[in-house]
């Protein structure tokens, strides 16, 4: 995927500009906010359960080779195949390769990040090969041609509008009294319009949500069941996987995945936790007949060892960017490549490299948020501000202070984004240091605070927001 | 070669070598023992209780659920369960033991074929491995006598799950896999697939709104036969009220 990070200052104020995409970030936020507050509320041991996801992870990145060789092992034991492929070039010729032994002519596709981060589609698009996006999300970006804007919610720009306008433009066959205005119709019109792509493909590649040393599988967690579907009815399933996707057991797994859904949908379990181990058994009626595992480095191999090595922790989940109030405001796509949000502007540099990405470790007002929420306690914070030092001293900008004043000077230009930011950085003040009256010391700002404490937000918001509701008391 | 490239670079990260003996076989003895983390303690209840989370899970999450006293009920419960819903009473059904014995013919007007699913099936019954109580799931693994696209191809799906088998934790069902079931290619215990699920197909990608029937099934219905005495609703239960182990037996490293 072409990285448009550098752009990163141009792309955000067009996307505050972009009334669409204003309407339905604001619609989808709200939902995720709410729904994952309520699941983390309904489980007490929630808190207990991400340090155990941390724990397992790091495990797992302390003794990677191993249990990387270990699931090798196991999913050729159960007669599947591993392909093991260094760099994005390599992947694309290896998942090439299957289908033209397959014979393909099309190939469903269940929702994948790192299938984008391949470019798997262009390729095998180049190569005379249809692929066929199936998550409802995907399916009609597919149609748009146009870039996932979200990690777990490909559609997450679009209004129900641009769903009816896109259905009507591609499927001109339709009836013209054809109704697109509810939600269930659309879903019906591409229910049965992937029914027939399902049934005539001949492989289908999904991603991976985790990966079992001691078992050789793949898991994937979705809603929808297209991802079953695309696994389990084609002759060939390729499973397309990063190497941190690793984990050694079931019961780790199991654990991680108490905290996947929480996090991602608040759902307290997806509907669809599917764990895939090799090929079709003898006299079973269904399954396909062949399973490979296209197994990525891709530059991740790179970050251990680094201040970076803790995001290869990362499960996916988005809560990072739900709620994270630059994402809020600027959307997905302004981030320029695969992964938005803290998190991408975390990975991003690591896998692109900071010379095209150095704006987006700067994409942040250090409210904390986001490893607040993160199910694996990654300290995003941190490792972005580690990203502005790194790039300090490659001496890419002119002085860090310079750059902290754009970033203030952009915001101030922009008083809603400002305001958005203020109160959610006094919020997160506030949660940190409830009961208490100041803060010894503030995370990230740990010079500052040595010398003093800073003092909590008063009660009753930022300037603009009682300023607002005195007015408004006075007009009552 | 990429499996040693890849390799290699990790080691140079953590700036070691291949790990040596003893500390493999310390990775080797947890994969083996594979130790449980938390468990929350909301399943954690008395079976007539951790049945009846179980149920009231798998509603919650949009499913249905009827309870029956043996396997005998089924023809009724299958053939009103359609009737209901408007659908015609014919289905395909998962080739398993315990749904060949059931007397049909009781019912029929019931038409049914056991083999795999079709794109043109609207009725599947499927036979259920075990349902876990914490979130109202259902583990479907996949054998010749429960094919996969039972699950996924028809718009309605009808699980017949023995209260016996349902647990409370994840954990508890992987432990009654692993004790029950053998891969006769592998040497292991994981059959190919295994679906876990968690009510009717659903998508949230219209303005992140849930809306239900995506690609899988938009009906889940749960016949659940009261195999268990220790299982029954309270009221009906002859039994005194005693606790289910915790997680059941404790796993080895618990
Ligand atoms: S960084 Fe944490 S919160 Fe963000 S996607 Fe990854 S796991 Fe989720």
């Amino acid at each position: 995927m072409h990285v448009t990070s550098p752009a990163f200052k141009a792309n955000a104020s067009r996307a505050m500009r972009d009334a669409g995409l204003q309407k339905a970030l604001g619609k989808a936020k709200g939902a995720f906010l709410e729904r994952r507050a309520a699941a983390v509320a309904a489980l007490p041991e929630f808190e207990r359960l991400r340090d155990i996801g941390r724990d397992i992870k790091n495990h797992t990145l302390a003794h990677l080779d191993f249990y990387l060789e270990t699931y090798a092992a196991n999913v050729e034991r159960a007669g599947g195949k591993v392909h093991w492929c260094s760099t994005a070039e390599d992947a694309r010729a290896a998942v090439l390769e299957i289908c033209r032994k397959a014979g393909a002519r099309t190939v469903t596709k269940g929702k994948s990040m790192i299938s984008e981060e391949l470019g798997i589609n262009e390729h095998l698009e180049a190569n005379g090969i249809q692929p066929i996006e199936t998550d409802l999300g995907e399916y009609i970006l597919q149609l748009r041609k146009e870039a996932p804007s979200h990690i777990i919610a490909p559609a997450f720009h679009l209004n129900r509008e641009d769903w009816e306008a896109d259905f009507r433009r591609m499927h001109t066959e339709l009836p013209a009294d054809r109704v697109f205005h509810e939600r269930r119709d659309i879903l019906a019109e591409a229910r049965t319009r992937l029914r027939e792509r399902f049934l005539a493909a001949d492989v289908g590649i999904t991603g991976a949500n985790f990966l079992i040393a001691e078992t050789g599988s793949s898991v994937i967690v979705t809603n929808e069941g297209n991802g079953d579907l695309t696994q389990t009815l084609p002759r060939v399933h390729i499973v397309l996987a990063s190497i941190e996707k690793v984990v050694p057991t079931l019961e780790d797994c199991t654990s991680l995945l108490r905290l996947l859904a929480r996090s991602a949908t608040g759902q307290d379990f997806s509907v669809y936790t599917t764990f895939s181990t090799g090929a079709r058994r003898a006299g079973d009626l269904d399954g396909p007949e062949e399973y490979h595992v296209v197994l990525v480095d891709n530059g991740r191999s790179n970050m251990i060892g680094t201040e970076f090595q803790e995001m290869l922790r990362c499960i996916r989940c988005a809560a990072c960017m739900n709620h994270c109030p630059v994402y809020g405001v600027v959307g997905g796509h302004a981030y320029g490549w695969v992964y938005p949000g803290p998190m991408g502007s975390v990975l991003t540099p690591s896998l692109v490299g900071i010379d095209k990405t150095a704006l987006l470790p700067n994409a942040s007002t250090f409210c904390g948020k986001c490893e607040s929420v993160c199910p694996v306690k990654i300290p995003l914070p941190g490792m972005m501000r580690h990203w502005r030092e790194r790039e300090f001293e490659r001496h890419l900008t002119p002085s860090a202070q310079r750059r902290n004043l754009g970033l203030w000077a952009f915001m101030a230009r922009r008083p809603g984004l400002y305001r958005m930011v203020t109160r959610a950085a006094i919020g997160a003040l506030g949660l940190i240091g409830r009961g208490k009256g100041a803060l010894r010391s503030l995370p990230l700002a740990g010079g500052w605070t040595e010398g003093r404490d800073l003092p909590l937000p008063e009660p009753g918001g930022t300037f603009m927001a009682q300023y607002a509701k005195a007015r408004r008391e006075k007009r009552a | 070669m990429s499996k040693d490239a890849i390799l290699g670079s990790i080691r140079r990260g953590l700036r070691r070598g291949p790990l040596p003996a003893d500390q493999r076989a310390m990775l080797e003895s947890r994969l083996a023992t594979h130790p449980r983390h938390l468990i929350p303690a909301r399943s954690r209840l008395p079976r007539p209780q951790q049945v009846a989370l179980f149920v009231r899970n798998v509603e919650k999450e949009f499913g249905t659920v009827e309870r029956v006293p043996d396997l005998a009920a089924l023809p009724a419960a299958v053939a009103d369960y359609l009737a209901a819903q408007n659908l015609p009473p014919r289905f395909v059904l998962a080739p398993h033991p315990d749904l060949a014995g059931v007397p049909w013919s009781d019912r029929p007007m019931l038409e049914f074929e056991t083999r795999r699913a079709e794109g043109t099936d609207q009725v599947s019954v499927q036979h259920g491995y075990a349902g876990i109580a914490e979130t109202g799931t259902l583990m479907l693994p996949s054998d010749p006598a429960r094919p996969t696209t039972l699950n996924l191809l028809p718009e309605t799906e009808i699980v017949v799950l023995r209260a016996s088998r349902v647990v409370g934790a994840y954990e508890e069902a992987w432990d009654r896999l692993r004790a029950e079931h053998r891969d006769a290619l592998s040497g292991g215990f994981m059959p190919r697939n295994i679906m876990f699920v968690t009510g009717p197909s659903r998508s949230a990608d219209i303005e992140q709104t849930l809306e239900l029937g995506a690609h899988g099934p938009r009906r889940l219905h749960v016949i659940l036969v009261d195999d268990d005495p220790a299982a029954l609703p309270m009221a009906d239960a002859e039994v005194p009220l005693r606790p289910a182990e915790p997680g059941g037996p404790a796993a080895p490293g618990d």
